[in-house]
C-alpha cells in the first residue's frame, strides 16, 4: 500500500439494543452492549478482515456502519459525509455507494422474486436504468459473477448455495458502489464452493477497486482474503494491525489465543503446536464484566486487569491494541 | 492392532419421492482398538449416514441399509434385532452429535438425561446413577457439576452442552465413540476445548473414536488414519501424516488446496474445484468426480474405479497416478 487514502472513518461507534421489561407498558431495564465504543479507518481499496466469535458484535458493526441499524453514539464518515447524521433522500443517496453481502445464500433472496429481478432491483429503485437497459445491465452482472447470463427468469430455489452467494454478489454490484460489507459470505458454503466464492470477491475487487470489510470467524480465510484485520472481543475491537503482522507477531492476549486454536490441516505442524486453552464462555454483553471485557478467561490478566478498561492504542506503527501488559 | 469394528460393503440407499438416493454406495473400513479415525466430506457426501447406519438408526422409511455387513466382536450389527442392537448402542458404541442445542431434551434436566443410560445398560438404582452422573460431568469439565445436575439444557451454553453430550456418549464406558461434526457449531476456542477433552479422554479411557467432519484441519491433528468420501464413495483412505503429506486422489489434492492456511506465508490463489458434486438420485456412470476432474480420462467417463492399495496403507479410488507416486 503506498499512499494510503481513509474511506470510512468509524469513530466511536456504540449500538446497544435495549432489554425490555412489560407488557404494556414497556420498561427498559438494561441493555446488550453488542458494540461498545469502537474507532477504526477502513482504507481505499483495502480488505479490512473482522473477526470473532459469535457474538463478539461483528455482524453489528457491518450493520452499524451501514445504518442498517441506527448506531446509538458515534460517527461514520464515509466520502466526506457523516452518515449518522443524515436521513431520508440523502441516505438513500449514499447506500448506491456501499452495499452488502449476506450470510446465508438461502434466506437472503426472495424465493418469490426471479434472479433478474433481485439483482435489477436496485437499478430501477435508484432510478439508473429500466426496460430493456436493465436487462442488458443484469445479464451483464450475471456474467461478471461468472453465472450463465440465461438465468434471469429462474428462481433462487433453482439454485446451489454457491450460485445463490454468486447472485448475492452480483446484487451487490449492481449500483458501483465503493465499499462492500461482506458478512461471512462463505460460511455457509462447503469447503470446495468457498474458495470459488473468495476468488471471484478477489477478481471483482482487483477489477472493479472496491474496497471490502470481510467479516468472518475463520481466521485462516481471512489471512488469506484481508490487508489487514481487525480482532473483535465482545463489542469491542481489542486488535488491529496489518495482516502479517497480527498473525505473527500478536500482541492481545485473545488474539494469541484464537490463533492457537486454529486448526492447521498439516498433521507434521498439528504434532509440534502448543495450544493455549481458554478456560469458560464469553460472558454476556448485557453484562460485561469490569474492567478488561477478557480479563474473565484472560491467562495472564493481573490486577489492574479486573479494575480498569484498557485504552485501545497505537502500539507501534499501525499497530493497535487494547491490553494493560503490552 | 486388532480390527475392532469392519464395515464391508455397507450401502444405504433412501427411497424419495423423486427417486432413489444413492448415499452410502459400498463402503468398507476397519476400525482398531483404541483407534482414532477421520472421515472427511463434503456435505451430502454420506458421511453422517454411513456411521449413522453403523448405528442402524437410518430412519426406515423412507431409509434402507441394501447390502454390507459390519461386524463388532464377531456379529453382524445388521443383522441383530432391534432388542439386540439397543443393547449395544449407547452402551459398547457411543455417538455424539452435530447440533447440541437440538440433541438434548429441553424438559428434563441434564442429570436425568446422563443417568437414564446408567440405569438403563448398567443396571444402576437411581443414587447410584446421579453419583456417577456427576462423576462424568466433572470428568468433561463442567465447574460445580454437583449444583448444575438439576439444570435444564437452556441453562448451558452451547460448549457446555456439547460436554453434556460427551458424558452421555462415555457413560457406560463405550469401545467405540462416534463424534458426528461435534464442533461444527461451536466457536474455535470452544472447539479447540472439545478437541482436547476427548484426546485426553481417548488416552484415559482407551476407547476407538470415529470423527466425522468437514474439517481437514481439525483431523490434521486428532485422527490416525483418514478416510475421504465424495459422492458415497471413499475415494482415498490413507495415515494422517500420508494422506496430508502425499496426498493421491485428485479430489484430495483440490480440496487440501482450496483450503487458506493460517501458517501461510505467500498469498497464493485458492484452488477451487469448480462445479458441484453429483446429484446422488442421479450418479453418473464413471467416476463420481470425473465431471470436476481435471486430470479426466475417457475411461473415467466409463468406468467407476475401485478403492485399491497404492502404498502401505494407502488405498485410492481412481484411474489416473495423478502424483506418480512421488512423494
Amino acid at each position: 500500500m503506498a499512499d494510503k487514502q481513509v474511506l470510512m472513518q468509524v469513530r466511536n461507534l456504540k449500538k446497544y439494543f435495549p432489554i425490555t421489561r412489560g407488557i404494556v407498558v414497556q420498561r427498559e431495564v438494561g441493555a446488550i452492549k453488542a458494540v461498545d465504543d469502537i474507532s477504526f479507518d477502513v482504507y481505499q481499496g483495502e480488505t479490512l478482515g473482522l473477526v470473532g466469535e459469535s457474538g463478539c458484535g461483528k455482524s453489528t458493526t457491518g450493520r452499524t456502519i451501514l445504518q442498517l441499524y441506527r448506531p446509538t453514539a458515534g460517527n461514520v464518515h464515509f466520502e466526506g459525509t457523516d452518515l449518522v447524521n443524515i436521513k431520508g433522500e440523502e441516505l438513500r443517496r449514499m447506500r448506491r455507494r456501499m452495499q452488502m453481502i449476506f450470510q446465508d445464500p438461502y434466506a437472503s433472496l426472495n424465493p418469490r422474486m426471479t434472479v433478474g429481478n433481485i439483482i435489477g432491483e436496485p437499478l430501477e429503485v435508484h432510478g439508473i436504468a429500466k426496460g430493456k437497459e436493465r436487462r442488458e445491465r443484469v445479464q451483464e452482472l450475471l456474467r461478471v459473477v461468472g453465472l450463465n447470463p440465461y438465468f434471469v427468469n429462474r428462481y433462487p430455489h433453482e439454485f446451489s448455495g454457491g450460485q445463490r452467494q454468486r447472485i448475492g454478489v452480483a446484487r451487490a454490484l449492481a449500483l458501483n458502489p465503493a465499499f462492500i460489507v461482506c458478512d461471512e459470505p462463505i460460511s455457509a458454503l462447503d469447503v470446495s464452493i468457498q474458495a470459488q466464492v473468495v476468488n471471484l470477491l478477489e477478481d471483482l475487487q482487483a477489477e472493479f477497486g472496491l474496497t471490502y470489510l470481510f467479516i468472518a470467524h475463520d481466521l485462516s480465510m481471512v489471512r488469506h482474503i484481508s490487508t489487514r484485520v481487525a480482532v473483535m472481543y465482545l463489542g469491542k475491537i481489542v486488535e488491529l494491525t496489518d495482516r502479517e503482522s497480527l498473525y505473527l507477531h500478536p500482541l492481545h492476549p485473545y488474539t494469541k489465543a484464537l490463533l492457537s486454536a486454529v486448526p492447521i490441516p498439516d498433521p507434521v505442524v498439528e504434532e509440534k503446536r502448543q495450544r493455549i486453552i481458554l478456560e469458560g464462555d464469553v460472558p454476556s454483553p448485557a453484562n460485561p464484566p469490569k474492567g478488561c471485557n477478557f480479563s474473565t478467561r484472560c491467562p495472564v490478566a493481573i490486577e489492574r486487569c479486573f479494575e480498569e478498561e484498557p485504552e485501545f492504542r497505537e502500539i507501534s506503527s499501525e499497530h493497535w491494541c487494547a491490553c494493560h501488559l503490552v | 492392532m486388532t480390527s475392532l469394528l469392519e464395515v464391508k460393503e455397507l450401502k444405504t440407499r433412501f427411497f424419495t419421492q423423486d427417486g432413489v438416493v444413492n448415499a452410502v454406495n459400498g463402503v468398507s473400513y476397519t476400525l482398531g482398538e483404541g483407534e482414532a479415525l477421520g472421515i472427511v466430506g463434503e456435505s451430502g457426501c454420506g458421511k453422517s449416514v454411513s456411521v449413522l447406519s453403523i448405528m442402524r438408526l437410518i430412519p426406515d422409511p423412507p431409509g434402507k441399509i441394501v447390502g454390507g455387513e459390519v461386524m463388532f466382536e464377531g456379529r453382524n450389527l445388521l443383522e441383530m434385532t432391534a432388542d439386540e442392537i439397543r443393547s449395544i448402542r449407547g452402551n459398547k458404541i457411543a455417538m455424539i452429535f452435530q447440533d447440541p442445542m437440538t440433541s438434548l431434551n429441553p424438559v428434563l434436566t441434564i442429570g436425568r438425561q446422563v443417568s437414564e443410560a446408567l440405569e438403563l445398560h448398567m443396571g444402576m438404582d437411581k443414587k447410584e446413577a446421579r453419583q456417577r452422573t456427576v462423576e462424568l460431568l466433572e470428568m468433561v469439565g463442567i465447574p460445580e457439576a454437583v449444583d448444575r445436575v438439576d439444570d435444564y439444557p437452556h441453562q448451558f451454553s452451547g460448549g457446555m452442552r456439547q460436554r453434556v453430550m460427551i458424558a452421555m456418549g462415555l457413560s457406560c464406558n463405550p469401545q467405540i465413540l462416534i463424534a458426528d461434526e461435534p464442533t461444527t457449531a461451536l466457536d474455535v476456542t470452544i472447539q479447540a476445548q472439545i478437541v482436547e477433552l476427548v484426546k485426553r479422554l481417548r488416552e484415559e479411557i482407551g476407547m476407538a473414536v470415529i470423527w466425522i467432519t468437514h474439517d481437514l484441519g481439525i483431523i490434521a491433528g486428532f485422527a490416525e488414519k483418514v478416510i475421504v468420501m465424495y459422492a458415497g464413495f471413499i475415494v482415498e483412505a490413507a495415515q494422517v501424516k500420508e494422506l496430508y503429506g502425499n496426498p493421491r486422489h485428485p479430489y484430495t489434492i483440490a480440496l487440501l488446496g482450496s483450503l487458506p492456511r493460517l501458517d501461510a506465508t505467500t498469498h497464493e490463489k485458492l484452488v477451487s474445484i469448480e462445479g458441484l458434486p453429483p446429484d446422488l438420485i442421479a450418479l453418473p456412470k464413471g467416476c463420481p468426480f470425473a465431471a470436476r476432474c481435471e486430470y479426466v480420462l475417457d475411461k473415467c467417463l466409463e468406468e467407476n474405479p475401485s478403492l485399491e492399495p497404492v502404498g502401505p496403507n494407502h488405498y485410492i479410488a481412481c484411474w489416473v497416478d495423478v502424483t506418480g507416486g512421488a512423494a
